[in-house]
C-alpha cells in the first residue's frame, strides 16, 4: 500500500463518519481539526473504524499521529504493510 | 429462534438511550441484545394505538433541532455517531412558540431563530436585556456535558445576570417542564443543557411524529446486527463476586453477559441489583415530578378554531411558575400546550386530524392509589379542568365549537407513565440525582437515559452513546 492509497483509506472512513463535512480540498499537511469540524467524538470513530474495517489498532498514545492526512500516511502505511495478506 | 444465552452487553430498556447504545455497540462488532418489558419500544418516548388512531407519548417536539449545514451541536453529533442521514428523520421546523403569564402579565415569542427570543426581551423587559445576554454569554460558555462538573444552583446563576422574578420565571418556566427532574430549581449544568435545546437551536417533529425516530433506530440497530427481545423483562442482575454475570429474566431464563447497560432508571436499576443481592449503600431517591397529559384530537387543524400560530405555549398562572410536586391530583395553574399541526410540513404531509395536547403537573400518590372507577371518573374531572386552563392562554374558541370539533380524547397520568416505563412514581424525568459517569454499584453495570443526566430525546441517545462509548467501546 502506498501513502496515497492510506490516505484515501482514511478520507473514506471520515466521509462515512461524517457525510456533512465537504472533503473535496482536504489539504495533507494541515490538521484535520483545523479544516474540518471534527471533534474528540469523531477522532474516537476513526480510530474505532481502522479496527474494525483494516485490524488496525492504534493505541491512546498514538492518537496524535492522526492529526492529518500526511501524519496518517506516515503512521498507518507501515501498519496496513504489515498486515497478513488477504487470501 | 435460537435464542443466545450469552452477549457481550445486555442492555435493560428499549427506549431511545437503549436504542442508541445498541446501535454503537452492535456497529462495532459486539454482540448485543436489549431486554425491554414492554410491548412496544420507545420507553418514555413511545406511542401507542386506541381505536385505530395513533397516539404519542412524551414527544412534543423534537429540541436540539438545528438546520442542515450547523455543525457540533448535539444534533449532528447523534447523527454523525449514529450513522444517520438527517433526512431520514424528516424533521420539520416549529412556526413559533410562546412562555405566556397571567394571561396578560407578558407573553415572550420564540422560534428557532434565537434573535426573536433576544428581540423579545428586549421589548418586554427593556431593562433586564443587558443582564439577559451576559447570561446567554454565560450559557454558551459553559461546559454542560462535562462528566465532573461540579453542582451549582441554575436559580443562583440567573439571578447573578436578571433581576426580574417575572422573566427569570418566564425562562425557567419552559426549561423546567422540558426536563428538569428537580422542584424550583435544578442544576446549572442541566439548565444549561435545556436551555441550548429549547431557545439556542429548536423544535422540529417529523410528520409521522416519534414513531419516525424510532424506526429509523430500530433499522440501523437490526441492519449492525443488534438483537432484542420485546415482552422480556429483567427482574433482577445476576451477581458473581461482586460483579454483574448476568441478568434473569421475568421468566426466570438467565442470561449471561460481560457487561449491562441499563437504561431504566438509576432507583430502577438500584433495586435489580438489590434484588441480586448487591444493595447500594446510599440509594437513589426516586424524582417527585410527574404529569397528566390531556390529548384532544380534532376533526379540523388547530388553525380552522384560530389556534394557527403557536406550536408550543408553556403558560402560568399570575406573576409566578411553581415548579413542583402538586398539593393537588394535578396543578392546572401552569403547563404546556402543544399543536403538532403547527410545524413547517412539506406539501403533502399536513397531518389528517387536528391535535391540541396540554400537559401539567401531577401528583403521582393520588393516581397509583384510586381504585378503576374512581380514576377513570377523576380523569374525565381533571381533563376538564386541565384544558380549561390551558385554553386561557390561546385565542378564544366557544365551547360548543370546540366540542363540535373534537372526535376522541385520551388522557395520561403517572399511573400510565409507571405502567408505559417502569419509572417509580410515574417520575418523567428521573431522579433528582443524576450519575453523569453512569456508574453503579456493580463495577460492569453502567446506567444511561434520563438518570445519567443528558436530557430530552436528543439528550437520551447521547447518553446512550456517550456510556457505550466511554464504558465498553474506548476500553478495546
Amino acid at each position: 500500500m502506498t501513502k496515497d492509497d492510506c490516505k484515501k483509506l482514511v478520507l473514506d472512513i471520515i466521509a462515512d463518519i461524517a457525510p456533512d463535512e465537504d472533503l473535496t480540498n482536504v489539504k495533507s499537511d494541515v490538521r484535520l481539526r483545523d479544516q474540518l469540524q471534527l471533534d474528540s467524538m469523531d477522532f474516537l470513530d476513526i480510530v474505532m473504524e481502522l479496527r474494525k474495517r483494516h485490524g488496525i489498532e492504534v493505541p491512546e498514545a498514538d492518537y496524535l499521529q492522526l492529526a492529518s492526512l500526511d501524519s496518517c500516511a506516515e503512521y498507518l502505511t507501515p501498519k496496513f504493510n504489515a498486515l497478513p495478506v488477504k487470501g | 429462534m435460537n435464542a443466545r444465552s450469552h452477549y457481550d452487553v445486555v442492555i435493560i430498556g428499549a427506549g431511545m438511550a437503549g436504542l442508541a447504545a445498541g446501535i454503537r455497540l452492535a456497529h462495532f462488532g459486539r454482540q448485543v441484545c436489549i431486554f425491554e418489558r414492554h410491548n412496544a419500544v420507545g420507553g418514555l418516548n413511545g406511542f401507542y394505538s386506541r381505536d385505530g388512531r395513533r397516539y404519542d407519548v412524551g414527544l412534543h417536539a423534537l429540541t436540539n433541532y438545528v438546520p442542515p449545514g450547523v455543525k457540533g451541536t448535539p444534533l449532528t453529533k447523534l447523527l454523525r455517531q449514529l450513522r444517520i442521514d438527517r433526512d431520514e428523520f424528516a424533521l420539520r421546523g416549529q412556526l413559533g412558540s410562546r412562555i405566556a403569564f397571567g394571561p396578560g402579565a407578558a407573553d415572550l415569542r420564540f422560534t428557532n431563530d434565537f434573535q426573536v427570543l433576544e428581540a423579545e426581551v428586549a421589548r418586554a423587559f427593556p431593562a433586564q436585556i443587558d443582564g439577559f445576554r451576559a447570561l446567554v454569554a454565560a450559557v454558551r460558555a459553559h461546559d454542560e456535558v462535562s462528566l465532573d462538573a461540579a453542582p451549582a444552583s441554575a436559580r443562583e446563576v440567573v439571578r447573578r445576570h436578571l433581576t426580574d422574578p417575572l422573566l427569570e420565571d418566564m425562562l425557567f418556566c419552559p426549561v423546567m417542564f422540558y426536563g428538569s427532574p428537580t422542584e424550583r430549581d435544578m442544576d446549572f449544568s442541566q439548565f444549561v443543557i435545556l436551555f441550548k435545546a429549547l431557545f439556542l437551536e429548536g423544535f422540529a417533529r417529523p410528520a409521522e411524529g416519534v414513531r419516525r425516530i424510532l424506526r429509523v433506530l430500530l433499522a440501523k440497530y437490526r441492519e449492525a446486527g443488534g438483537e432484542r427481545r420485546m415482552k422480556c423483562g429483567v427482574r433482577r442482575i445476576v451477581l458473581r463476586e461482586g460483579r454483574a454475570a448476568g441478568v434473569e429474566l421475568d421468566d426466570g431464563a438467565v442470561i449471561t453477559a460481560d457487561h449491562v447497560l441499563s437504561s431504566v432508571g438509576a432507583p430502577e436499576t438500584e433495586a435489580l441489583l438489590s434484588a441480586g443481592g448487591l444493595p447500594t449503600p446510599r440509594p437513589t431517591e426516586p424524582g417527585r415530578l410527574s404529569f397528566v397529559e390531556t390529548i384532544t384530537v380534532l376533526d379540523r387543524a388547530p388553525a380552522a378554531l384560530g389556534w394557527s400560530g403557536d406550536t408550543i405555549v408553556f403558560f402560568s398562572e399570575g406573576r409566578n411558575f411553581d415548579y413542583a410536586c402538586p398539593v393537588a391530583p394535578v396543578d392546572v395553574r401552569s403547563g404546556v400546550i402543544c399543536f403538532p399541526n403547527n410545524f413547517a410540513y412539506d406539501a403533502g404531509e399536513a397531518l389528517a386530524e387536528g391535535w391540541f395536547r396540554v400537559t401539567s403537573l401531577a401528583r403521582p400518590e393520588d393516581w397509583m392509589a384510586w381504585p378503576e372507577p374512581e380514576y377513570r371518573a377523576r380523569k374525565q374531572e381533571w381533563f376538564g379542568a386541565v384544558q380549561a386552563s390551558a385554553r386561557r392562554f390561546l385565542p378564544a374558541v366557544p365551547n360548543a365549537e370546540l366540542a363540535a370539533a373534537t372526535v376522541a380524547t385520551d388522557m395520561f397520568t403517572p399511573r400510565t407513565i409507571t405502567r408505559f416505563t417502569g419509572h417509580q412514581r410515574g417520575a418523567v424525568y428521573g431522579s433528582g440525582v443524576k450519575h453523569r459517569r453512569g456508574l453503579t454499584a456493580a463495577p460492569n453495570v453502567y446506567l444511561c437515559g434520563t438518570d445519567q443526566g443528558f436530557l430530552g430525546i436528543v439528550g437520551a441517545m447521547l447518553s446512550g452513546i456517550s456510556m457505550a462509548n466511554h464504558h465498553i467501546l474506548q476500553r478495546g
